[in-house]
């Protein structure tokens, strides 16, 4: 999946070796990957078959707001783009065009973030918390899932911008990259899907 | 949908992942459109969404994730093919086993 520019060339003689153990990683992490887009289809199929249980009280019409989510997942969608840019400056070894990529993907996250926190706060404040109806437990428990990834994506690349100031782009620091860019991109799928079943689906 | 840059295939380019963006923001708007204005019955527009979103998990796979089915990328590919029919089995049989279940208790 991923090979390694080396912008050193100093280490010519095991660049073979660093190749392999990258690309080894990257694979290992992209299959983990997938076992995590079954955690997520468990939570899909546990949200479709209970959305429809809402206890006598508010249903998906009553809450979404598609406009909010609208904007939410425009950031996300800009967080996606920005974050491959600093993939190609990775791969050029621009160290400060990384740092500053990641540090706009970061904040696309943290508005993302803060704006499902805030959806949540404003649910629960008016008694709309996961405890009062299945489909309100299905809801955070789908949603929140999503939203906890994130959020360990976003500590993840503030560990990994630190790295790149202070290491540079080592052969290492480009396999961790490479795998947080699989890790981003692939719960901007999620996302989709989130927004498709949940927020479409529900407001229809 | 793709430009043929092999060179920077593996990593993608600016002009790649500009595509895949401007492709994604259509695919994310026209769902949105239809479901806020209500011009179309529900019927077609429960399948207009889910035809949506698929094209747009298309986009994201080539673009973002860059899978192809070169050497080196086939094994991301085929596994990422078999969790989709993991997944279809789980969510679809989950589905079906428990709407039946609901409507035999519910009649």
């Amino acid at each position: 999946m991923s090979t390694h520019v080396n912008p050193a060339h100093s280490a010519h003689a095991h660049g073979h070796e660093h190749h392999d153990s990258g690309s080894s990683t990257v694979l290992g992490f992209w299959l983990y990957l997938m076992t995590d887009c079954i955690l997520f289809a468990t939570a899909f199929a546990t949200y479709s078959v209970l959305f429809q249980n809402t206890a006598g009280g508010i249903a998906g019409k009553d809450i979404f707001e598609l406009k909010y989510v609208l904007v939410e997942t425009f950031a996300l969608l800009l967080s996606s783009i920005t974050y491959g840019f600093a993939m190609i400056c990775a791969h050029k070894g621009n160290k400060a065009g990384v740092i500053g990529f990641l540090l706009v993907t970061f904040l696309f996250g943290a508005l993302f973030i803060g704006m499902e926190v805030n959806e949540f706060h404003h649910l629960i404040v008016e008694g709309h918390g996961p405890n009062a109806s299945a489909f309100l437990s299905a809801f955070f428990a789908l949603v929140g899932l999503h939203g906890l990834h994130v959020t360990a994506g976003l500590l993840w690349m503030a560990v990994l911008m630190l790295e790149t100031r202070k290491r540079g782009l080592q052969p290492r620091t480009l396999t961790r990259l490479s795998c947080l860019s699989l890790f981003w991109h692939f719960l901007d799928i999620v996302w989709i899907c989130v927004f498709t079943v949940v927020y479409l689906m529900g407001a229809m | 949908m793709s430009q043929g840059n092999s060179h920077a295939a593996s990593h993608g380019s600016v002009r790649s992942y500009a595509t895949g963006f401007v492709l994604s923001l259509i695919l994310t708007v026209i769902p949105f459109w239809m479901v806020m204005s209500g011009h179309f019955d529900r019927h077609t527009t429960t399948i207009s969404i889910f035809a949506f979103a698929v094209a747009q998990i298309l986009v994201h796979l080539k673009a973002f994730l860059h899978l192809n089915f070169t050497r080196e990328g086939r094994i991301n590919s085929f596994s990422f093919m078999f969790t989709a029919l993991v997944i279809v089995l789980l969510v679809g049989l989950s589905i079906w086993i428990l709407s039946s279940a609901t409507l035999m208790m519910v009649h």
